[in-house]
């Protein structure tokens, strides 16, 4: 379970976040929607521990744990993913070799076994053929050259490579055409069952039509105005944020 | 009163280099009269100091301070150095302290290779100072010759300072490579050591026509070592030297590489990486000649600098009136992973033809946060992550070699050098 309290955060000393409450029960997905500039990605990078992002108060933990006491790198050992909004380009570092890296070193800090390469491709490939990618992908670097598609589909397939208890997906339908926002839901759908945890941001309500929510938020200004069941993403998609935001107001 | 002026340490070192000189003539192999001629320039030239231009950013004074003598002595098993070098196959000529060791070496069937004489060639210049106390002080080297359309396949040319003597020494080995038209050759060359030393080779290296030389080095001095070697390349129509050189270990190196592309479509790649920590200071001086028409060449040299560590690239780019075509490029790439690193990058182009592509470029940067942040949200942790992208950084040059066994030995001393450092 994410649970979230009072999360307030400053970039630059301004503040974005300004006291966010949300819980996440086990084995749910959540969708948060709101407009351009009202916390959804510093929200995500608060929550996986993004240098520059300063928690000023309030708390985040998941299934207890403290996850803003965290390094980056313990929080992914603890079951977090970020499918981030603009992935980066790793010119230099081939994609298989990152992936078997990030899962080998997830592995390591669940004293679990590492993968060698022959066991680490295997698994890549299979993944790769559920989400209707090329094979050639494990053997760019990572993101350079990548389409905004392609980028955001190996977003999806590191999730799916890393198997994730609590993921967040930031925007990751954003650009997409209809085909490849289907493979994206297809990636979050095949990983849902009790012990996966997901927050869905996104801008369209068109991605719940294919990861259907357990419940929708909507972020305006840095606060939760709105939650609901899927419901409230219609409502939005009709009548838009601003009436809402005007009737929290 | 007569105020005299006292000798700076440079200049105590250039005469006690003199002493070792006049006490050694009679006993010195080769042409006597070069050595004579070298001899007399280095009296009245000395070693490279501050206010020359191509010595601005390179101070010789650590090595001033520091009385070399010669490796006298009984041979050095080298056990441990021997037991430290990479695992490469292949034919070998093994110098310990400039001398050649047979016993140590296993030479090439298919090339003709000659020791025991410094081949003082007639690329060298005695406006080369530091060239000029090689021609001076040479007591051997290699001279291979590869002929007309072999390919004479890998050769190893590995030096290594024994650090068995009492005192500092010095050593000046001088080789020659020749290939013949339409010959081709990989040659590796691995420098290690122990304790205190100067190594000094002079390299004189003639590709014919259409002869492609592949020369990957490995700088993996002692910590306490100098090394400044000079390579002059001498390329002819379609030829390629093709150059990547490592360098990892002295407390101060320079290389300094001399390539002259005299015949058409000739071609030169002066590749390096410099990975530099603690105090220690390394140098990639080039100069590169178009004096043919259509000629090539490409340098992208990489440094990662930690510590107090300093790094200098000069590049210098001279096209010929006759070297129309001439295609240059030049990129000095720096990541300084301590706020005490210092890169300093000179290029020069001194263009006289008019229809000519040349360019450089110079970046300098710590690693990307972004791209920190991105590894480490994947479970990478941080000192990993570093590493990760510092071998990325790498990658552009390291890559295209395409001898296993020595990028594979690179990678292992780049991995030793960064596990080596704090950062
Ligand atoms: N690195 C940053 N420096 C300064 N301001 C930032 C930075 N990142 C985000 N912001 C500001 O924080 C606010 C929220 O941005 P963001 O979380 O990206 O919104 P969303 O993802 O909902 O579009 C915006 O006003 C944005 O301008
Ligand atoms: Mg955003």
């Amino acid at each position: 379970m994410l649970e979230i309290k009072g999360l307030t955060a400053t970039v630059d000393g301004k503040e974005i976040l300004k006291g966010i409450d949300l819980v996440v029960p086990q084995g749910e997905v959540h969708a948060i929607m709101g407009p351009n500039g009202s916390g959804k990605s510093t929200l995500s990078y608060v929550l996986s521990g993004r240098e520059g992002y300063e928690v000023t108060g309030g708390s985040a933990t998941y299934d207890g744990q403290d996850l803003l006491a965290l390094a980056p790198e313990e929080r992914a050992a603890a079951g977090l993913f970020l499918a981030f909004q603009y992935p980066v380009e790793l010119p230099g570092v081939g994609n298989a070799n990152f992936m078997r890296t990030a899962l080998n070193a997830v592995r390591r800090a669940r004293g679990e076994p590492e993968l060698d390469a022959v066991q680490f491709l295997k698994r890549a490939r299979a993944e790769l053929r559920r989400l209707s990618m090329a094979d050639d992908m494990l053997k760019r670097n990572v993101n350079v050259g990548f389409s905004g598609g392609e980028k955001k589909r190996n977003e999806v397939l590191q999730m799916a490579i890393l198997r994730p208890k609590l993921a967040i997906l930031d925007e990751t339908d954003s650009g997409l055409d209809i085909d490849a926002l289907k493979i994206v839901a297809e990636g979050v759908n095949a990983l849902r069952g009790p012990d996966f945890t997901a927050v869905v941001i996104t801008h369209y309500q068109r991605l719940l039509d294919h990861i259907v929510p357990d419940r929708v938020h909507v972020l305006a200004d840095g606060r939760i105005i709105r939650s609901g069941g899927p419901e409230l993403a219609h409502a939005l998609e009709a009548g838009g944020y601003a009436s809402m935001i005007a009737e929290a107001a | 009163m007569n105020a005299v002026a006292q000798p700076s340490a440079l200049q105590v070192r250039a005469q006690d280099f003199l002493a070792r000189y006049e006490g050694l003539k009679d006993r010195l192999p080769g042409d006597a009269a070069v050595r004579t001629a070298a001899a007399a320039a280095f009296a009245r030239t000395g070693l490279p100091g501050p206010r020359e231009e191509a010595w601005r950013y390179t101070s010789l004074r650590p090595l001033a301070e520091i009385g070399f003598r010669e490796p006298l002595g009984p041979l050095a098993d080298c056990a441990a150095l021997l037991a430290g070098l990479p695992a490469i196959e292949g034919p070998r000529l093994v110098f310990v302290d400039g001398r050649f060791r047979a016993d140590l070496s296993a030479v090439p069937s298919h090339v003709t290779v000659r020791t025991g004489t410094p081949a003082f060639g007639t690329l060298a210049r005695l406006d080369e100072k530091l060239v000029t106390l090689n021609t001076m002080l040479a007591e051997d080297g290699a001279t291979i010759d590869v002929a007309e359309g072999i390919d004479a396949g890998t050769l190893l040319l590995i030096s290594l300072g024994s650090g068995s003597h009492s005192h500092p020494v010095a050593f000046h080995p001088r080789h020659a490579l020749h290939l013949s038209p339409g010959a081709s050759m990989t040659l590796i060359e691995i420098a290690m050591g122990a304790g205190t030393y100067l190594h000094n080779p002079v390299t004189s290296i003639t590709v014919d026509a259409a002869a492609t030389l592949t020369h990957l080095r490995i700088q993996n001095e002692s910590p306490d070592a100098f090394h400044l070697s000079t390579v002059y390349a001498d390329v002819g129509a379609r030829g390629t030297y093709d150059s990547f050189a490592l360098t990892l270990g002295g407390r101060l190196a320079r290389m300094e590489v001399h390539a002259h592309l005299h015949g058409e479509k000739a071609a030169a790649h002066l590749n390096a990486a410099q990975l530099l920590g603690g105090n220690q200071h390394a140098d990639f001086t080039t100069v590169v000649a178009h004096d043919a028409p259509a000629t090539a060449s490409r340098q992208t040299v990489k440094n990662v600098l930690t510590g107090h560590a300093r790094g200098v690239f000069q590049g210098k780019i001279e096209v010929a009136r006759v070297a129309q075509k001439t295609d240059g490029y030049q990129m000095n790439q720096a990541l300084l992973l301590s706020p005490d690193a210092e890169i300093d990058s000179k290029p020069q182009l001194e263009i006289y033809a008019d229809d000519v592509k040349c360019s450089h470029g110079a970046t300098v940067g710590d690693l990307d946060p972004d791209q920190l942040f991105y590894l480490r949200s994947r479970g990478v942790a941080q000192a990993e992550a570093r590493s990760i992208l510092v071998r990325a950084f790498l990658s552009e040059a390291l890559d295209p070699i395409v001898h296993e066994e020595a990028r594979a030995a690179m990678e292992t001393a780049i991995t030793a050098w960064w596990e080596r450092q704090s950062v």
